[in-house]
């Protein structure tokens, strides 16, 4: 960290750091220990009774796979779209770039509707799957959809920078060495891109596993079938099951944990890799 | 490969086959659900698009989602200035602590994010009895909307500001205090200018998430039409009673502004490269 000249010249410490505190405190902190005290008051076997009941196991299991899948789907796709938008060059790319984001503009319940539509049977992409006997609206494969759709900009966004600032002279001197492109690619760029890919993936695989609003139109929730653990929560809470509610809401929580702490372990290795190159 | 190709870059085909798979994964994933969008409201003719929106209860979630982002906007900016002050300015014990703690709401799902406050507020939540008692309605009820609203969107501009205050030093801001300056002119003249493209970008997107919010907002909202439901909302309740043309009517008003805010983004995102 950079020395910092007289460290007290600057105004405005305990103000902007006493208003940010109450605010967390307020807004973020208190509300959070409220799950926890609210957690605390339900038994050790109710808490394991409705986090393992049957229902609530197939809802985890889904929502972990198609978060997987979505991600990895992003993996690869988004890792393609960034190469894409950065190293060609086509008319209408600009374009293409700043639509990239709609995934996260767009309300997720536009998302959700939207892509029910698509991917119904009588859809615009639907129709053209139904003969395969491929069925995507109400089945696994369409939270898939959704989840992908979600995570969509997060690998783009994370792999882009990184390209953008990759040394060609790297690629030339693979070359000239006699390295094929896809040598190239195997092992000179994918080592440099892939911290920033992993972030990416990890960050569409957070999003992914708490999704509703795009999920809950295309999968149909069906308990046991396609209903997600983000769905389960909200059909305990309309049942006035507090503790079921609570119990799986605090199992999401220790994951989310556990996705931020990879995540900044994750970022903690990207930029040592950026300090290297 | 053939000697003599250049081997520096992809040839003709493979740059052509990896720009159309690229573009055809995004024609399914993003192009053709916004269009249906847009061709779904317009099924019954311009007039159905029209009175679909002009609908009270229509209107009313429009005004409430304004409302929301009306109060979460000015909110979040203001904490995310006084927080990427504090954080980038100084040095404190906890201070990573605390950036973890403001990027919390983006790791949380939505649903427990709605739910916490449900938990605090509800009739069966740690304050509920005193709230009843006190006739004071938060959940199921338009604080309860504006709360959850502010907390999805408490870490976007301080996310924003933060790496850019960082990286630009106190330097200029040190010298404006030498120069006689008062501690709010140094914020107005100094800071303010030097950070106002990230400051800009980080309120789009904080804008754009408080008019779209659905999961957190959905499970404070208790759906009361013309009361508790905002657009994103209504967009659903009018889809699951079928009324597709008035949902698409009403979702293709937020896809506007979803697009807007893309717009805006890709314009700012430019100034803070240049």
């Amino acid at each position: 960290m950079r020395p910092r000249l007289r460290r007290h010249v600057l105004p405005g410490f305990g103000l902007s750091l006493g208003f940010t505190l109450s605010y967390v405190c307020l807004l973020i902190l208190i509300p959070l220990t409220g799950v926890v005290l609210r957690a605390r008051s339900i038994t050790w076997p109710e808490f394991v009774a409705s986090v393992t009941s049957e229902r609530a196991l197939a809802a985890f299991g889904l929502s972990l796979g198609a978060a997987v899948v979505a991600a990895v789907v992003n993996g690869v796709f988004g890792l393609l779209v960034a190469w894409v938008l950065v190293r060609y060059r086509f008319p209408g790319r600009r374009l293409i770039d700043a639509c990239v984001d709609l995934p996260f503009a767009l309300p997720t319940s536009v998302a959700g509707i939207a892509l029910t539509t698509v991917y119904s049977p009588a859809g615009w992409l639907g129709q053209q799957l139904a003969p395969l006997g491929i069925q995507v609206a109400f089945t696994r494969l369409g939270v898939i959809v959704a989840l992908t759709f979600i995570g969509l900009p997060f690998v783009v966004r994370a792999v882009q920078p990184v390209l953008e600032d990759l040394d060609r002279e790297i690629e030339d001197a693979a070359a000239s060495l006699g390295a094929t492109r896809w040598q190239t690619f195997r092992h000179v760029l994918l080592p440099s891109i892939l911290p920033a890919l992993l972030t990416g993936v990890t960050l569409a695989f957070a999003r992914a596993l708490g999704e509703y609003g795009s999920v809950v139109f295309i999968s149909g929730n069906l308990p046991f079938r396609t209903e997600v653990i983000t769905l389960l929560i909200v059909a305990r809470l309309e049942q006035f099951d507090y503790a079921g509610a609570t119990a799986m809401a605090s199992m999401m929580l220790g994951v989310s944990f556990l996705i931020l702490l990879t995540i900044n372990l994750l970022q903690a290795w990207s930029r040592r890799r950026g300090a290297l190159a | 490969m053939m000697a003599g190709t250049d081997r520096r870059t992809e040839s003709r085909v493979v740059r052509w086959t990896l720009t159309a798979v690229a573009l055809a994964f995004l024609l399914c994933f993003l192009f053709v659900p916004l269009a249906v969008v847009f061709m779904q409201a317009f099924a019954e003719g311009v007039r159905a698009y029209w009175m679909a929106l002009v609908e009270p209860m229509s209107l009313a979630a429009l005004q409430l989602t304004a409302l929301a982002a009306l109060v979460a906007v000015p909110a979040n900016t203001l904490f995310g200035l006084a927080a990427a002050w504090a954080i980038a300015r100084f040095d404190f014990p906890g201070r990573g602590l605390l950036i973890t703690l403001i990027d919390l709401p983006f790791a949380i799902s939505p649903v427990v994010s709605g739910l916490v406050f449900v938990l605090m507020f509800g009739a069966q939540g740690l304050l509920g009895p005193w709230l009843i008692a006190h006739d004071i309605k938060i959940v199921f009820a338009v604080p309860g909307i504006l709360l959850a609203t502010m907390f999805v969107t408490v870490p976007f501009v301080a996310r924003e500001l933060i790496p850019v205050m960082q990286e630009q030093g106190s330097e200029e801001e040190q010298a404006a205090l030498a120069l006689g300056a008062s501690g709010w002119q140094m914020f107005r003249r100094v800071t303010l200018p030097n950070i106002r493209w990230a400051l800009l970008y980080g309120v789009v997107l904080l804008n754009a998430r408080a008019i779209g919010e659905f999961g957190a907002v959905s499970m404070v909202s208790g759906h009361i039409r013309g009361q508790t439901n905002t657009a994103a909302l209504h967009v659903e309740i009018l889809y699951n009673e079928y009324n597709f043309a008035a949902a698409f009517a009403v979702a293709s008003v937020l896809a506007l502004m979803a697009l807007a805010t893309l717009a805006a983004k890709s314009i700012v995102g430019r100034r803070i490269t240049q």
